[in-house]
């Protein structure tokens, strides 16, 4: 009975409210959906408000009130994936399963669903089946999955042949590659588990926020927020206690070097997460891994189990007295907003994944209202590279004002997508001769939330002083209909817009009708200077770095393909308008009978 | 030089907003000295005349009449404007977009309250009668509009000192208090 079966998963996770993410999967998982009845369930056997786990269950992909089936494939539909023949491998589903998207089968058994970027964008085209990912799909393997799942067979079995490194390992046993194109020195050199943590405890905490200083890191994740004075910031909080918060939530569409890091180095990232809890005077850190990772979960509590018996984690890490800490792995739902920092932590503490209102920033009020640092995967690996190697070796490494190396996360139109890590510095067009994309069109630069750059610009540099990215690199070819990608984009974040603020829970929609309205070609120059105010706009009222960048798609493509927008729009017409009279009358006309002899008749002639 | 002419429309409205432009009280007596109004409501008047300089609208469109009739007003209004929230986005009657038209002309004929069970169940469908549209639609998706006045409805002072910028030619300097709604 649902009651028992929610009693059940609610007390093991002790009755308690901030593990709300959990208990709802956990519930999903046994009931295979969510009714209203059950929420009361959960909220009353939490005590808490009914709304309060609605808010929720309704907020993440992953979950929500309807049954996601038995087998839920959840297929990526990202510009890449689309790029690499995901349409085609829809159809194959929908035809052989016999319902459409967004539907599960007549029996409950298979459930077809949409998502957005998995992180997989380098073995396209991709879905993830009840947890389990499908990469480098085609018709013949979908039918097959198809056919196995109406068998109810066990789809982990399907997922061959497995991939190389650690995704072969027994714990993973997943078909996921790493394409590891490039390594660098920083994070895919050879690491010996615990001499960062050595050389941090030989150090005051305050002398290992000082060389992450001098070595000039900046953050990883985006926004390039100095690493070094996050840490001093939050040091000096007088809260107790502090928290160090991993974000490995990963949602911009085209990036997944930190899916390679966390699969390969994950150690390197934990000493890094451990010695910031060193610095910070934290003795508890959370890695908040994206809900479409929770396939590398039990190898990274794997590492974890592993690193406590080594004593690199517990009390009295690398023999020195009061250095404490551990890591627990958090599961996110599927909502790229919980990538946003103060979104991640709301979420963490069993929320929706809403962004707060900052200041304060995290490192005054943060997890549980507690000071603490967010740093991305990347950016923890490189401070614990830094301890072990010194900041004189890691400064050597690209530009004077952007230290170290990037991972970059390659694909799209070219030979060798994969995972690239290069010094700060290196231009776009090195990097395409790299990956065998030389013939490029344009090349998307950091996400969708980044820019669309052209040939042009292909001499920029990649670093914070010029294009800054989070490691987000998509390659174009010659032939691609850039109105696609900018339309893919916006789609993405009109369904990933939290919908807090006006600004970009609607400017988006209206900015994507009118993108629309212009590949319709009924644009006119007045539609292309509205995109422009209204981008603007968009861009100067959200709360948040989603909204904040949410234009970049159709501004950063209006500045630099703007002949492509000309050649779309009518430029001898003021106005030209999408409405049809005898289109707009016909749904009425059909429940009524009426015969439209009057005014709509006449009045269809502009 | 003779006046500028005027002409007003309430479409997919409430008259809220033909309220409000009556709402400037006594200056109502200055207007009349500044312009002529032709075709509306206010003074009856029911077709064009003459060439018009300024058309105030109210309301979207959500019937075939207000097309027709909206697309009147731009063809003979040099300068056109959507008066308040339902012209500039639909407003309230939008809040029909979304549900299928069966739906709500069956809640109207059929479902409401005041209809006595025992009267046949008859969908309005003579051919005199306006169709009405798939869904509400703002004005400027089917006609040019010049100028967009906000509020629900917009104060009287809001189209006072539109209506009295436009005549004098003079930028609109819109006070914070105007186009503050909360
Ligand atoms: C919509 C949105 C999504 C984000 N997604 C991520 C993400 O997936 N991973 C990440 O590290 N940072 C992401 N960020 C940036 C974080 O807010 C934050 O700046 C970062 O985690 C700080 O770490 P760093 O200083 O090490 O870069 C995102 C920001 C926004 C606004
Ligand atoms: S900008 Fe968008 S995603 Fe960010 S808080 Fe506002 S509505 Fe939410
Ligand atoms: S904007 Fe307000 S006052 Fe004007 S017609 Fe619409 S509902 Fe009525």
């Amino acid at each position: 009975m649902p009651k028992g079966i929610i009693e059940t998963v609610v007390a093991r996770h002790r009755k308690d409210r901030t593990r709300l993410l959990d208990i709802v999967r956990d519930v999903r998982e046994e009931l295979g959906r969510i009714t209203p009845e059950d929420t009361a369930l959960i909220a009353a056997s939490l005590g808490v408000s009914t709304i309060e786990v609605e808010g929720v269950v309704t907020f993440y992909h992953f979950f929500g009130n309807e049954a996601a089936g038995t087998y839920a494939v959840y297929l990526n539909t990202n510009i890449v994936a689309a790029m690499k023949g995901s349409t085609a491998i829809k159809a194959v589903f929908e035809k052989a399963a016999g319902v459409p998207f967004g539907n599960v089968t007549p029996d409950g058994r298979i459930g077809l669903h949409e998502t957005s970027c998995i992180g997989m964008n380098d073995q396209e085209p991709s879905a993830i089946i009840n947890g389990t990912i499908f990469t480098r799909l085609t018709p013949a393997k979908a039918k097959a999955l198809v056919t196995a799942m109406e068998a109810g067979k066990d789809i982990r079995k399907l997922a061959v042949p497995l991939g190389d490194g650690a995704n072969a390992s027994k714990v993973v046993r997943s078909m996921v590659h790493n394409n590891i194109r490039r390594k660098g020195p920083v994070l895919f050199a050879p690491f010996r588990s615990g001499s960062a943590l050595k050389k941090a405890a030989s150090l005051s905490p305050e002398d290992v926020i000082a060389e992450v200083k001098r070595a000039n890191l900046l953050g990883r994740g985006g926004a390039g927020f100095p690493t070094g004075l996050k840490w001093e910031f939050c040091r000096r909080e007088k809260g107790q206690p502090h928290y160090v918060v991993c974000n490995a939530d990963e949602g911009e569409p085209g990036t997944f070097k930190d899916r390679v890091i966390l699969t390969e180095m994950p150690h390197l990232l934990f000493e890094g997460m451990a010695l910031a809890g060193y610095a910070i005077g934290a003795s508890e850190g959370v890695l908040y891994l994206r809900g479409e990772y929770a396939y590398l979960k039990p190898h990274l509590e794997k590492v974890l189990a592993g690193m406590r018996r080594k004593k690199w984690l517990g009390t009295g890490i690398a023999g020195k007295r009061g250095f404490t800490f551990d890591i627990a792995v958090m599961l996110g739902a599927g909502a790229y907003i919980c990538g946003e920092e103060s979104a991640l932590i709301e979420s963490a503490q069993g929320n929706r994944g809403e962004p707060r209102d900052r200041p304060p920033f995290p490192v005054q009020n943060g997890y549980f209202g507690k000071p603490t640092t967010v740093n991305n995967v990347e950016t923890l690996c490189a401070a614990a590279r830094i301890l072990a190697k010194g900041a004189d070796w890691f400064k050597t490494l690209g530009t004077p004002r952007s230290a170290g190396t990037k991972v970059l996360s390659v694909s799209g139109d070219c030979k060798k997508p994969g995972v690239y890590e290069v010094p700060f510095g290196l231009s776009v067009a090195s990097l395409l001769a790299m990956a065998g994309g030389g013939d490029a069109r344009a090349v998307q630069v950091g996400g969708p939330s980044g820019a669309c750059i052209p040939r042009a610009q292909f001499e920029r540099a990649i670093a914070f002083e010029d294009l800054a990215t989070g490691g987000s690199v998509i390659v174009f070819g010659p032939e691609r209909d850039l109105f696609e990608v900018v339309r893919n984009f916006m789609d993405f974040f009109v369904e990933e817009s939290c919908g807090w603020c006006t600004p970009c829970r609607v400017g988006n929609v209206l900015l994507k009708r009118e993108l629309e309205k212009i590949m319709a070609g009924k644009g006119t120059v007045r539609d292309l200077e509205e995109i422009e105010a209204w981008g603007k706009m968009i861009k100067a009222t959200s709360r948040c770095g989603l909204g904040q960048t949410s234009p970049n798609p159709i501004l950063t493509t209006l500045q630099n393909f703007r002949e492509m927008y000309m050649a779309k729009v009518d430029a001898g017409r003021a106005f030209i308008s999408e409405f049809d009279l005898e289109e707009a009358i016909r749904p009425a006309v059909a429940v009524t009978g009426q015969k439209p002899a009057g005014h709509a008749a006449e009045a269809d002639h502009e | 030089m003779s006046k500028p002419v005027i002409a007003t429309a309430s479409l997919a409205g409430c008259f809220g907003c033909h309220m409000s432009i009556l709402d400037i009280d006594e200056r109502i007596l200055q207007l009349v000295e500044l312009v002529e109004f032709n075709k509306s409501p206010i003074d009856d008047i029911k077709t064009f005349t003459k060439p018009v300089d300024i058309g105030l609208i109210e309301g979207g469109c959500c019937n075939s009449e207000n097309v027709e009739n909206l697309r009147s007003f731009r063809a003979n209004c040099k300068i056109l404007i959507s008066v308040g929230e339902c012209a500039i986005m639909g407003g309230l009657p939008a809040m029909r977009n979304g549900i299928p038209i069966r739906e709500c002309l069956e809640e109207a004929y059929f479902h409401t309250p005041t209809i006595d069970p025992a009267d046949p169940r008859i969908m309005p469908h003579d051919e005199e009668l306006p169709v009405i549209l798939d869904r509400v639609y703002p004005n400027h998706e089917i006609v040019p509009v010049d100028y967009y006045l906000p509020g629900c409805p917009p104060s009287a002072d809001l189209i006072w000192k539109a209506l009295v910028a436009l005549l004098e030619g003079k930028p609109l300097d819109l006070s914070y208090g105007l186009i503050k709604f909360d």
